[in-house]
């Protein structure tokens, strides 16, 4: 065992743990806390894979824009209803069966094909080439993606207007 | 790849098991965050950035599903005083 794979196995064990707390944590503020935790962990998987660049845009989005929003979310709803959300689930049996379902599939299909261990050398400066990348092959998505920022962003400007 | 399939059938169990409508948007969140670990872990083992730069587009466009979908859940609370997704009833007919 390599410390590499120490440090993935830990990271792994946190991510399933703090992920299980989200969907069962009775309180749904611990839940987004727990949330909070996983994409944590994520941002550390993706700097295992030696993708730096994804990792801190998983950390200022995800786990600094994400969070504070549902947090938002949670405090204004709770001050209008006037107590604490506590939150019940349906139907856990069937619901983990067809998650069960869904896992075994997907993990029979994955063992079928053993990857490849090896891992091929990344671009020195793979930010850089992250950067050309999105500006040049990938630069339609990228001036759809900011119109459909522009709609997020005024959708919600207009559902979050004061009632007139 | 495995523990990208098991944060994603989490999450998935979230989605069919929670009432809260907010707690179905935090299964959705991890179900979008298993998938971006894989696009990750393609394009670090393919050595191609492709796959990081679509793993910065998902990122992106659940960013705006997230503020999108709160913004429709305070929206409802106004209008239904609840957030709970059994009692969104308003197309019975």
């Amino acid at each position: 065992m390599t410390g590499e794979m120490v440090a993935f196995w830990g990271l792994a064990v946190l991510l399933v743990g703090s992920a299980l707390a989200v969907v069962l944590s009775k309180n749904l503020f611990h839940a987004v806390l727990w949330l909070a935790l996983a994409l944590t962990g994520t941002a550390g998987v993706f700097l295992l894979l030696e993708a730096e660049f994804i990792a801190w845009v998983q950390l200022l989005l995800y786990a600094g824009g994400i969070v504070t929003i549902v947090v938002f979310a949670i405090v204004v709803t709770e001050r209008l209803v006037g107590e604490r959300i506590s939150q019940t689930s349906r139907r856990i049996a069937g619901g983990a069966i067809v998650a069960g379902a869904l896992l075994a599939s997907i993990l029979s299909a994955i063992l079928e094909q053993p990857l490849a261990a090896a891992r091929p050398a990344l671009p020195a400066e793979l930010t850089r080439d992250l950067g050309e990348a999105v500006l040049t092959r990938f630069v339609m998505p990228f001036e759809l993606l900011a119109l459909l920022m522009l709609a997020a962003l005024m959708s919600a400007i207009y559902f979050a207007r004061p009632d007139d | 790849m495995a523990l990208a399939a098991v944060v994603f059938c989490i999450g998935l169990f979230g989605v069919v098991t929670r009432r809260n409508t907010i707690g179905i948007l935090l299964g959705i969140e991890l179900m979008l965050n298993a998938v971006n670990i894989n696009l990750v872990a393609f394009a670090r083992f393919g050595a191609d950035v492709t796959g990081m730069v679509f793993t910065m587009f998902t990122i992106c466009i659940t960013v705006a599903e997230a503020a999108l979908g709160l913004a429709i859940v305070i929206l409802l609370f106004r209008v239904r005083r609840t957030v709970m997704a059994d009692h969104l009833d308003l197309l019975k007919g």
